[in-house]
């Protein structure tokens, strides 16, 4: 019931503090996640990126310890999950996708009860309170019931209270699906901070940037990963020409691009259309223009650098079939 | 170990408090229940509406019907003119009761062949028909002057309840009843509860041990239980005037193996049901076989073999039994080993049931 000392993982294994080969979970005969590798460095934020039903909750909750894998393994700190789940209890903290705290104890009997939950010493408990009450401004909400607290203030409760033990690893299952833009903010702030200090997040999303503040991250997709590696590197080596077209017809432009058996995507921002094209096409912005003039369409073209939007785009197979296009 | 169990136990007296309806429950169910079973379920029947067609008119009917009336048992209405006019009394539900003497009843009276009278029973009412019955048993006046005298065989007389109240009989078994319902219905409620309201998923991935969790959710609920059987004594004794014969203590012993048992069940529950509706559901399910196969209302005696061994299995029966003789027999702790070892086994059974279910997993 203790923390497991440090020493049990020779230093030259711990450079990953999440390794996944293979991890597969079945429901039913339904594949929510499909054979995916992970190699999560440690100090970092590791992003999940995909819609709903992709398998980000499913992976996560395997990777806790709290569903068996159907196939595949899981190394996490140098434990294997979830054979060794209940040793790595302490140094893992675990944020899930729906607040679950207790609506009826207040913001501060929340604390206390995971403190002790964790198993701190009253000392300890009360000087990491203390703490994790001013890193995630709840002094105010403190004799607050957690049912009444807005979405924002839930989060930060959520966070302060996953982090009270201090886990060296912090798995969040979309803690902001529920939260205002400032409050995220905030939030990620937060989670950078925790990450000077050593530790290593996991954080499954589906806004496009959050995504790319992570350090690394991987898009899935119907249970698969479909691309993986920084945002930065993910951007630049999109297998895909990002041309903007300004168009004052955006409908009639719309419709005429997606004939163009080059254009492998359309996709609309206001006034503007960001079209994918085989990176194959030579002078990709003037093939654009001639098709809009055929169609007679006034527009404007220049060719951008690709969004992490493209990039998920491109990477979910261009809004077909996900897979059914070899990633680059 | 003990601070996460302290943690768990309470986190759970504290929800508990803010509850105001499960809080009200607690007390509200066993008040409403002794008193709706203590005043309701009455199977001493009295003040019958009857009536009487007299046709012999002798001072000898006259006397047997005032000593029907003395029985308290009948109430006379006016009397009818004759059979059919009673039929009907009895068909529109005027009265349950029928008395007919007939015009040889003199006759009849100094013979032994024949019944003298005879008793009208309306014998759609179960309660009614058995009582009434029990009328046919007064005997014959006896006068002075009398050549023959009809004193009954048997003298009856019933041991513990010599008043034959039936506030003695069910008020003690009822404690069983009350603490039945209550206690398998919060535990399981309560697991529930967090499992559906996403409480559990993050408390699994804590250090927490699941009979850590278990317990301390359960310590609360065996205070309640006492709380409730002490409420349910003390109503009983005051309102309904049932002795407690046996020694407090005892009956306290005997209570609180029988919560325990009864949290275990609705441990087992809380592992199969996945929302708090099914958990009320299935606790109603477990609930009705107790209430009728425990002896609690209907004598154990009279069942099929396929019904006592149901019966074996539910908690409730040996509750009863251990209660009844405690309360109301004085008998001892040690002298009710037997339905107490059955609880004991029951408790064990049902908390391995429940362990071996519970996985600090979702799937």
């Amino acid at each position: 019931m203790n923390a497991v000392p440090q020493a049990i993982a020779p230093p030259g294994e711990m450079a990953h503090a999440i390794r996944a080969r293979g991890l597969t979970r079945r429901f039913g005969h339904v594949t929510a996640v499909d054979g995916i590798d992970l190699d999560i460095p440690r100090a970092r934020i590791y992003g999940f990126l995909g819609p709903n039903g992709s398998g980000k909750s499913t992976t996560i909750r395997m990777l806790c310890g709290l569903l068996q894998p159907s196939a595949g393994t899981v190394d996490v700190l140098g434990h294997e999950m979830p054979r060794d789940a209940e040793q790595l209890r302490t140094r893992l903290g675990y944020m899930t996708q729906k607040f679950s705290l207790w609506d009826d104890l207040t913001v501060s009997e929340n604390l206390q009860f995971m403190g002790q939950v964790f198993g701190l010493p009253a000392q300890r408990r009360r000087a990491r309170v203390a703490v994790v009450v001013e890193e995630f401004d709840l002094a105010s909400l403190f004799k607050q019931r957690a049912g009444t607290l807005s979405g924002g203030q839930r989060q930060r409760l959520a966070l302060a209270a996953a982090t009270l033990h201090e886990p060296e690893l912090l798995l969040l299952d979309e803690p902001t699906s529920a939260v205002d833009p400032q409050s995220r903010r905030d939030f990620w702030e937060s989670l950078f901070d925790l990450v000077a200090r050593g530790v290593t997040i996991l954080v499954s999303t589906h806004y496009m940037d959050e995504a790319e503040r992570c350090h690394e991250l991987a898009i899935l997709a119907s249970g698969r990963i479909v691309a993986q590696g920084p945002p930065q590197q993910l951007m630049a080596e999109i297998p895909a020409t990002v041309v903007e077209v300004e168009a004052a017809d955006t409908v009639a432009a719309r419709r005429a691009l997606v004939q163009d058996e080059s254009v492998l995507s359309v996709a609309q921002l206001g006034t503007r259309l960001h079209v994918l094209i085989d990176p194959a096409t030579p002078e990709p912005e003037n093939r654009v223009l001639q098709r809009l003039r055929a169609a007679s369409v006034a527009a404007q073209s220049t060719l951008v650098r690709a969004s992490l939007e493209d990039v998920f785009v491109a990477a979910t197979g261009f809004g077909r079939a996900a897979g059914a296009r070899p990633q680059g | 170990m003990l601070l996460r169990l302290f943690a768990i136990t309470s986190k759970e007296v504290r929800q508990l408090a803010r509850d105001r309806l499960t809080f009200g429950m607690i007390v509200g169910i066993p008040l409403m229940q002794i008193l709706l079973f203590g005043y309701a379920i009455n199977f001493d029947v009295r003040d019958l509406d009857a009536a009487v067609v007299d046709e012999a008119r002798t001072s000898h009917s006259r006397a047997l019907v005032a000593d029907l009336q003395a029985t308290g048992v009948i109430v006379l209405r006016p009397p009818s003119p004759g059979l059919p006019d009673l039929r009907r009394r009895m068909e529109s539900g005027e009265i349950s009761v029928g008395i007919v003497i007939p015009h040889d009843f003199e006759r009849r009276r100094l013979g032994n062949d024949r019944a003298v009278a005879q008793i009208l029973v309306n014998g759609s009412e179960p309660m009614i028909d058995a009582v009434a019955r029990g009328l046919a048993s007064v005997p014959l006046p006896v006068r002075a002057g009398d050549y023959r005298s009809r004193t009954p065989v048997f003298e009856v007389r019933t041991e513990y309840n010599p008043e034959r109240r039936t506030a003695v009989q069910i008020v003690p078994a009822l404690i069983g009843v009350i603490l039945n319902m209550t206690m398998v219905i919060f535990t399981a409620a309560a697991i529930v509860r967090e499992r559906e309201r996403g409480n559990l998923e993050l408390l699994i991935a804590t250090p927490i041990r699941s009979w850590e969790l278990m317990a301390g959710k359960l310590i609360p609920y065996v205070l309640i239980g006492l709380i409730q059987t002490t409420l349910i004594l003390t109503v009983g004794a005051r309102i309904f005037d049932v002795p407690i014969n046996g020694s407090l203590l005892d009956l306290y012993l005997a209570a609180a193996l029988f919560i325990a048992a009864t949290l275990t069940l609705g441990l087992v529950i809380s592992t199969f049901a996945r929302t708090q509706f099914q958990a009320f559901q299935l606790s109603f399910l477990t609930l009705l076989p107790s209430i009728l196969l425990s002896g609690f209302m209907f004598p154990f005696d009279g069942m099929p073999p396929l019904a006592r061994a149901i019966a074996q299995a539910l908690p409730l029966t040996h509750f009863v039994e251990m209660i009844r003789g405690i309360l109301l027999r004085g008998a001892p702790l040690a002298a009710m080993q037997v339905p107490a070892m059955k609880l004991g086994v029951f408790l064990v059974v049902a908390l391995a049931i429940a362990t071996l279910r519970f996985h600090k997993r979702l799937d």
